[in-house]
């Protein structure tokens, strides 16, 4: 069982079929997904899920960002994590990273700078973000495009976080997380 | 929130209107006339019917010509949206965007700039689930234009129904089509939808094909009682 965590405001009324659903139809094609939105998430949904998906959210939607302490539950849980977009800015923040303004939309080219289970060398991705991560000591960065990170993992955890949309270019990231833990 | 759906007035923008109605408040239409026949962004048979389905739905329009040149039309769209924030006062725009990541995007910058939030309802949707929406909800939504092998005239004019889904599913195993048109195989036009207070009555047609590629002009319509309305 996947839990995907819908990163949607409240105040989006389409956050969850332009960035919720399309993970969920990647995911459930290997494995069942179980839904909730990031104000829903508890120690029960936590409990019983194998591994975990942080969404990504629309551009001018910054909430968890500042609302990081909702997540202190990304320290201990023990899951597997694959955060998308605002998914892994906020998993980097959790983990003591840095938010710099990084704007990019549409395809970009990123490149592999460590090997990893999810993708190799250099290849081009969708991105859709005003905000990157410059993640802290505890993580480790594994591609980059030309103006910033965009995927790294937790030094200790399979904690990994990618600034690009593997559900709109590059499903088989996503399968290959799922496949991998 | 205040919405502008960006209007071709095919199935697609016209499904994600009827879904932003249900949970936002549709106040404007915004429409580009491209008058290059091979814009990656506007193109579409029957642009000129969007005034007639405006007023079916009772929304205003706000409808802007273009060149079509590659640059300059997103220009030309960020005017006609930037108009819409100031005569409409919308704080987001809805599109139909359901594969294409250059419309997309390009969009989504154009919004980015504006400041205003950028929804697609439609995005990357199942295209067999979004035919089967179009039926189940009502729409009377008819090919307007065919640009690929094996489709052909006889396809021209008529409506999607279950049928048709059948057959262009069937298609899409066997050619490898978009069943839902996505790469731009198929043009349509909405004659009727739930939004509609009246529907389209087309009065003159003609269907113009050569070979795998051809049109449905609608070259005069009218506003006629909505059956199923009251």
């Amino acid at each position: 069982m996947i839990l995907v965590v819908d990163m949607n405001s409240l105040k989006n009324p389409f956050g969850f079929s332009e960035f919720v659903l399309p993970i969920v139809a990647v995911a459930e094609e290997l494995e069942k997904c179980d839904v909730k939105h990031y104000l829903e998430v508890d120690e029960r949904n936590l409990n019983i899920c194998d591994k975990i998906i942080l969404s990504g959210s629309a551009l001018k939607n910054t909430v968890t960002l500042d609302q990081t302490e909702r997540f202190a539950w990304l320290k201990d849980c023990g899951k597997p994590v694959l955060g998308i977009c605002a998914g892994m800015q906020t998993a980097g923040l959790v983990f003591g990273g840095r938010l710099v303004e990084c704007r990019e939309i549409g395809m970009t080219e990123i490149t592999t700078s460590k090997a990893n289970p999810l993708f190799s060398s250099a290849f081009k991705v969708y991105a859709l973000h005003n905000y990157a991560v410059v993640p802290s000591s505890k993580c480790e960065v594994l591609a980059e495009s030309a103006e910033c990170v965009h995927a790294t993992k937790h030094k200790q955890k399979n904690i990994y976080g990618v600034l690009f949309h593997p559900e709109v270019r590059n499903k088989e990231v996503i399968q290959r997380f799922i496949q991998a833990f | 929130m205040r919405l502008g759906v960006l209007f071709s007035g095919g199935k697609d923008s016209t499904l994600a209107l009827h879904k932003a109605a249900k949970k936002g408040k549709v106040v404007c239409l915004i429409t580009l006339v491209s008058e290059n026949k091979e814009s990656y962004m506007f193109h579409t048979p029957n642009i000129g019917v969007t005034g007639l389905q405006a007023e079916a739905m009772g929304l205003p329009l706000i409808k802007k010509a273009t060149k079509g040149k590659p640059e300059e039309e997103l220009k030309d769209l960020e005017a006609a949206i930037a108009q819409a924030i100031k005569d409409f006062e919308i704080e987001g725009v809805v599109t139909g965007a359901v594969e294409s990541v250059y419309q997309a995007a390009r969009i989504q910058q154009i919004c980015n700039r504006l400041g205003i939030w950028c929804f697609n309802p439609l995005w990357k949707r199942n295209q067999k689930g979004l035919l089967e929406e179009i039926v189940a909800e009502g729409f009377n939504a008819i090919v307007s234009g065919v640009f690929a092998y094996p489709l052909d005239k006889t396809w021209l004019g008529k409506q999607i129904d279950d049928d048709m889904i059948t057959k262009l599913v069937a298609l899409s195993g066997e050619y490898g089509l978009s069943p839902s048109g996505e790469g731009g195989e198929i043009e349509t036009t909405v004659l009727d939808a739930p939004l509609f207070k009246k529907r389209i009555e087309v009065l003159k047609s003609k269907a113009e094909a050569k070979g795998n590629s051809g049109v449905f002009r609608i070259k005069q319509a009218r506003l006629a009682e909505n059956d199923s309305c009251c």
